[in-house]
């Protein structure tokens, strides 16, 4: 009898041990948690949702060292445009960032999330999670959205890292069940990322520079807003550039608006130049 | 039939306190102290994974002495008070007095309601923009919040230890400068550890400390919003050879 009595002791102790931010809100404040775990948020009704601003494209690709990640700067809703100014690439820790795609609320929600999340290890645990457990926690969350993706709210990331394992760059990328799948070389998600990705498969190359990558990554953005109406191309008028990151063994940094400005520049100069028509 | 013995209430209190008191003068010291490029937090900790140092939030940081298991189980309910704080409001929102309050409400609990009181003593640290907006905080076993001014010491030789920091504080020095001058208190704390930790490895000074800084220009210095930074043993020691240079 006390024996079973303290076996339930320490069973509830480890149980409420996690070193995971989503299980302690999903235990003790579920109504918090972006995908809505409480009991009156699991059943949305039917009915047709108003339009919603959507994030749209987001690139990233590897480079001897390292990963580059990019996002445009729109947000659709229907056929307007909901924003010029979003960010959609963030950092997720000090070696992984993040872009998103689909419905901008939710996923600045999970993204919000999921930097706690791996915060929240880290202080708990002392140590940083590694980036397969980074990408795996991620993968979670997105599964844990599939209700509200089944109602038209679905959140696709992008998720690149530094494994300081194995000392190389890495890119995961996701669908709406939280399936995870690693990708080599480059990957793009989002409304504009079918020409995002055939210009990355005809600019990328092996053992690339830093400065190559952000360029490419820069050049594909450009393709995709050249073609796709709900990305934003870079706007010259507002000096509005892509946000971009780099991940490399030092920890993820943001490429300045100066560098940026010039990247851009070289590239709609050297399109100008080409004076083509398609 | 047995019968329950009576005791007064006042008689409950003061064994527990005093069972309190035992278990924490146990313990090694540690100092909390502000300076003018933010706060350190120094322990004796022999240790070099079992923290009694920890990082809150952004520009909060713990320390403690007394019993392990205790006060790692209130440093991690810290942790999470302070994330689902920042999560839900904003990353400004969150206070170490909001925490200060929270574990004070949790030791004075557990202090009248259990079968023991915890073992520990808490300090929490918050690095302001300025000397001026740091705030310092010092819990003890029974609940009690004491708003700190400069520096906080805690554990077995506090008095002795607090008198020679508080002897030693130049509220305008750097880390090294504070950080020496509370390891050297330290030392004076405890003029000889036989008998404890038997076959520890006392000789190498920065192999039984545990250093960290909470930084006041953590953004302009490193970019980063969390102040807080763990010394390695390689810096604690490059701290100490500079002292013995100069």
């Amino acid at each position: 009898m006390a024996n079973i009595s303290r076996e339930s002791t320490a069973g509830r102790v480890s149980a409420a041990a996690t070193s995971s931010f989503s299980e302690h809100l999903a235990q003790s404040r579920p109504d918090l948690l972006p995908y809505g775990m409480g009991p009156t948020a699991r059943a949305l009704p039917e009915g047709n949702l108003p339009a919603v601003p959507h994030a749209t494209t987001i690139v990233a690709l590897s480079f001897a060292g390292g990963v580059v990640m990019a996002g445009d700067r729109r947000a659709t809703m229907g056929s307007m445009i909901a924003s010029r100014h979003i960010e959609k690439v963030f950092p997720a820790d000090q070696y992984s960032v993040l872009g998103i795609a689909g419905t901008a609320g939710i996923a600045i929600d999970i993204t919000r999330l999921f930097q706690v999340e791996l915060e929240h290890y880290e202080k708990i645990e002392g140590t940083l999670l590694s980036l397969e457990g980074k990408a795996n926690r991620l993968g979670a969350m997105i599964r844990a959205n599939l209700p509200m993706a089944m109602q038209g709210l679905a959140v696709i990331p992008l998720f690149a890292g530094f494994d300081a394992g194995r000392s190389v760059g890495r890119l995961f990328s996701y669908d709406v069940t939280g399936g995870r799948y690693e990708e080599l070389e480059h990957h793009s998600v989002g409304s504009g990322s079918v020409f995002a990705r055939g210009a990355l498969k005809k600019l990328w190359r092996p053992n690339m520079t830093e400065d190559e990558a952000v360029r490419i990554a820069v050049e594909s953005l450009y393709d995709a807003s050249d073609d796709d109406s709900a990305t934003g191309g870079p706007d010259m008028v507002r000096r509005l550039w892509p946000i971009v990151y780099t991940v490399t063994r030092t920890g993820s940094s943001k490429v300045s608006e100066r560098e940026l400005a010039s990247v851009v520049e070289t590239v709609v100069a050297a399109r100008a130049l080409l004076a083509r028509e398609a | 039939m047995t019968q329950q013995f009576y005791v007064s209430p006042e008689q409950m209190m003061k064994d527990r306190a005093d069972f309190a008191r035992k278990g924490i003068a146990r313990g090694r010291s540690v100092v909390v102290i502000s300076c003018a490029e933010g706060i350190a937090l120094v322990a004796e900790n022999p240790s070099p994974s079992l923290h009694k140092i920890g990082e809150i939030y952004d520009k909060i940081a713990f320390a403690a002495v007394g019993k392990y298991n205790e006060f790692e189980s209130l440093r991690q309910a810290g942790v999470r008070y302070a994330d689902v704080r920042g999560y839900s409001y904003d990353r400004e929102d969150v206070t170490a007095r909001g925490l200060a309050s929270v574990y004070a409400q949790s030791l004075g609990a557990v202090f009248t309601a259990e079968q023991k009181p915890f073992e520990v003593e808490l300090a929490v640290a918050e690095v302001g923009r300025n000397q001026g907006e740091d705030h310092l905080y010092r819990l003890t076993f029974d609940g009690s919040i004491a708003d700190a001014y400069g520096f906080v010491v805690m554990g077995g030789q506090a008095e002795t230890v607090a008198e020679a920091v508080g002897g030693s504080w130049d509220a305008s020095a750097g880390f090294a400068g504070t950080i020496r001058r509370a390891v050297a208190a330290l030392g004076l704390g405890t003029p000889a550890a036989a008998g404890e930790q038997v076959g520890a490895p006392t000789k190498s000074p920065a192999g039984s400390l545990e250093v960290a800084v909470l930084d006041r220009d953590s953004e302009t210095n490193r970019g980063v919003k969390r102040a807080f930074r763990r010394l390695s043993e390689r810096d604690i020691l490059g701290l100490l050879a500079e002292e013995a240079a100069g």
